[in-house]
């Protein structure tokens, strides 16, 4: 961000120091993709008069402004300008000041500018010069060449030591090998005369190599610094309760005895039994049941559960890493090792080409001092033959396929993870998906079509007057309703509103409380009592994510751990056939790892805790950015936007990708065929190698840039 | 050949310009929203910050 803006300068000085002092909020936009965009956006947010400077960063697709407002108000606000946002730790980002990829970028920088000018005096020695004049271009480019060598290319030289401390190969043992013998031999020659200098081949290696890392760690910084956005605003504070006094403290100082109180609305933070009368709580997040559940007296809770009814008091019965909670991550990180040790298709080929490079520039080097007896001309020859075959192109092809896939991605809102996550994708077969949160759009919903013109008026006036999360919904749902006039309105904790409609009384809440039998919220109007019944809504492009998802060729299974009857009605709006109803958590986990076992590659998309050690089992996962923290990090995608509709093109993409990496391989071998029989033969120039290195580069390059039209 | 000896010089000191350019950008995070920079030329920027 640029320390100085133009604004500021008019700003008088208290002002100025007002806007230091003030919080730093950042929310992630994903809609955000032209100027209008900014314009609107920070003419809004600027509007504010509790924002002092707010700046949209497209690169990033993200806000940042100092200002007192919580991050909620600023989505509300950008939610009336049109475009969606999600909140981010602040603090978080500060952190995140990239210094791998600044290092990076400078090594990239200083090998771009020393292989530019030696190039400049390799042309003229290949274009003639001869005698002083070429032994003078070859010593100034040694003094060019040997220093950026030694320092741009330390990112290998470091990697391959590592790997040969375990005793393995890893691709940067033969490119360290190739940059550091090209540059001491042809130091060698500069110093003796000789004819061909290799110093323009070892700098272009290091920096056609060092782009390909470069885009490799971008890709990388990027995806988790995004992912580390998402990390939104879950609670990480508790209320306790010390005799009457109530303090807020961090979760990590609570133990077990602890009295706690859960405010309406808030998360239970940790396992405990109820020590209120009674407790409302929606435990979708933990069991995918989307009734709220009623708690009677010394009931158990779990961490994570939502309070839907009145603020309630429980003793902290766990804590910390004993939590249900807590006891789940770690599941979550046995299925995780199963993942981490899948082998990436760079992988697989760096454990073929390493040793078959080393292997035959040895085989080159033995062969013509056998047959010559010239030392000097067959470490020529070997080490033109390891220059030649060094991977340039493979050292590019996968980077550079992925960092044009992930930038396709994120612009349809799809945040992808892991790095073998496009591969992963690519071989799924069968995709799983969660109902709760994840084919349903989260949060509640009431069918209304039982409800007349005036009744609809009465709720929304009563729905009005509570704070209510059921109540905001349900006034939410009414927005194009009237409200009508109530008079005496009242709030009972946990049970409803109620008031008076020309002199006759009505409420809105808890059916018992409102004189109907069973659960669930009612509205009373006079002698009239109507149940409002919970509806679920689809998520938006479900039934097409679906569609296109059966279109590519993979099953589609629903798993839930509600009920059969809302299971079945919901599959039947989806047109789904395939659907597992009542699931307990370890249920769902148990029939990812079932399915894998049979030869199945699956795709896990699911949102809530109960989810959780699914998506981390499963080959690959996506789960919506409203679902919990754990879930999120248990996935290899976040889906940020709303919709699921793009999800077909998730994977379409990433089996694109996977193609266009190996077309890649496959040109990277083409011109080692052609190359290397030159090289053994003992023909190879350093303008042949220069040559052959940029050409193939490029055309890996221009060919990764291909998956961005694929759809 | 004499001018060799200008003008080497000369392409080195222009090259080590552009680096030490690049290195200047590179410490004052020019580099950080590269897409914004390009489209906020279009804005009207009478209350732009």
């Amino acid at each position: 961000m640029t320390a100085a803006c133009p604004a500021c300068a008019g700003l008088p000085a208290d002002d100025v120091a007002a806007d230091v002092a003030r919080p730093s909020v950042a929310l992630s936009v994903p809609d955000v993709h032209c100027a209008a965009c900014i314009g609107k956006i920070e003419r809004a947010l600027n509007a504010l008069p509790q924002v002092a400077h707010a700046r949209v960063n497209l690169t990033l697709r993200r806000v940042t402004a100092q200002t007192d407002l919580p991050a909620e108000a600023l989505v509300d606000e950008l939610k009336r300008t049109g475009y969606e946002a999600f909140p981010f730790d602040a603090s978080r980002l500060a952190h995140d000041t990239d210094a791998t990829g600044s290092d990076l970028l400078l090594r990239l920088g200083v090998a771009g500018f020393a292989m530019m000018n030696v190039m400049l005096l390799s042309v003229a020695v290949w274009s003639g010069a001869a005698d002083a004049t070429r032994d003078l271009f070859h010593l100034i480019s040694a003094s060019i060449a040997l220093p950026a060598v030694l320092y741009s290319a330390q990112p290998f030289f470091q990697s391959a030591a590592q790997s040969l401390k375990g005793f393995r190969l890893n691709m940067d043992v033969p490119i360290s090998l190739a940059i550091l013998l090209a540059a001491m031999m042809s130091l060698y020659e500069a110093l003796h005369g000789g004819h061909h200098a290799y110093f323009d081949a070892a700098l272009s290696l290091t920096f056609f190599l060092l782009i390909g890392r470069y885009l490799e760690h971008r890709t990388r910084a990027s995806a988790r610094s995004a992912a580390g956005e998402l990390a939104a605003l879950e609670v990480h504070t508790a209320e306790r309760k010390s005799g009457t006094r109530v303090e807020t403290v961090p979760i990590a100082d609570l133990v077990v005895g602890d009295v706690l109180l859960v405010p309406t609305g808030a998360r239970v933070p940790a396992d405990g039994r109820l020590v209120s009368a009674e407790a409302v709580t929606d435990r979708s997040f933990l069991t995918g049941e989307s009734e709220p559940v009623t708690h009677g007296k010394d009931a158990d809770l779990r961490a994570g559960e939502v309070n839907l009814g009145a603020p309630f008091t429980l003793t902290a019965t766990a804590v910390g890493d004993d939590t249900s909670l807590r006891q789940m991550a770690a599941m979550v990180e046995t299925a995780e090792n199963a993942r981490n040790s899948y082998t990436s298709l760079a992988d697989k080929a760096a454990q073929v080409y390493a040793p078959a490079v080393h292997i035959l520039s040895a085989l080159a080097f033995l062969g013509w001092y056998i047959g010559t007896g010239d030392l000097r001309l067959s470490l020529n020859i070997a080490i033109a033959v390891l220059i030649i075959t060094c991977p340039c192109a493979l050292g590019l092809a996968v980077p550079a396929v992925a960092t044009a896939a992930i930038g396709k991605l994120y612009q349809l809102g799809f945040l992808v993870k892991s790095g073998t996550a496009l591969e992963r994708l690519a071989e799924v077969d069968t995709v799983f998906f969660d109902k709760t949160g994840t084919l349903t759009q989260p949060g509640f919903d009431f069918d209304l079509d039982t409800l007349s013109d005036d009744e609809r008026a009465i709720a929304l006036g009563l729905a009005q007057a509570s704070k209510h999360p059921v109540a905001r919904a349900l006034a939410a749902r009414l927005g194009q309703t009237t409200p009508a006039l109530i008079e005496d309105i009242s709030e009972r904790a946990g049970r409803g509103v109620s008031g008076q409609v020309a002199g006759e009384e009505v409420r809105l809440g808890q059916a018992a409380w409102v004189g109907l039998d069973g659960g669930g919220l009612a509205l009373k109007t006079g002698a009239r009592a109507i149940a409002l019944r919970q509806n679920e809504t689809l998520r938006s492009g479900a039934a097409e994510a679906i569609a296109g998802v059966r279109a590519s060729g993979l099953d589609v299974a629903m798993m839930t751990g509600d009920s059969a009857t809302r299971a079945k009605r919901l599959a039947q709006d989806l047109g789904l056939s395939a659907f597992t109803p009542e699931m307990a958590p370890e249920d769902k986990h148990t029939m990812v790892e079932a399915s894998e076992a049979e030869g199945h590659h699956v795709l896990m998309v699911g949102d809530g805790l109960n989810d959780t050690v699914a998506l981390a089992a499963a080959h690959a996962s996506v789960a919506p950015a409203t679902a919990l923290e754990a879930a999120r990090s248990a996935s290899d995608v976040v889906l940020v936007r709303d919709s699921l509709e793009d999800l077909p093109a998730l994977i379409a993409t990433s089996r694109a990708a996977v193609r266009l990496s190996r077309q890649n391989f496959t040109i990277a071998t083409l011109y080692n065929a052609v190359a290397i029989p030159i090289a053994l033969a003992g023909f190879a120039t350093p303008m042949l190698a220069a040559l052959a290195m940029s050409a193939s580069s490029l055309t890996v390059l221009i060919n990764a840039l291909r998956v961005r039209r694929a759809s | 050949m004499n001018v060799l000896v200008i003008l080497i010089p000369v392409s080195l000191i222009l090259g080590g310009a552009g680096l030490a350019a690049f290195i200047w950008g590179l410490s004052h995070n020019q580099y950080e929203d590269p897409e914004g920079n390009a489209a906020r030329i279009l804005l009207d920027d009478e209350d732009a910050g």
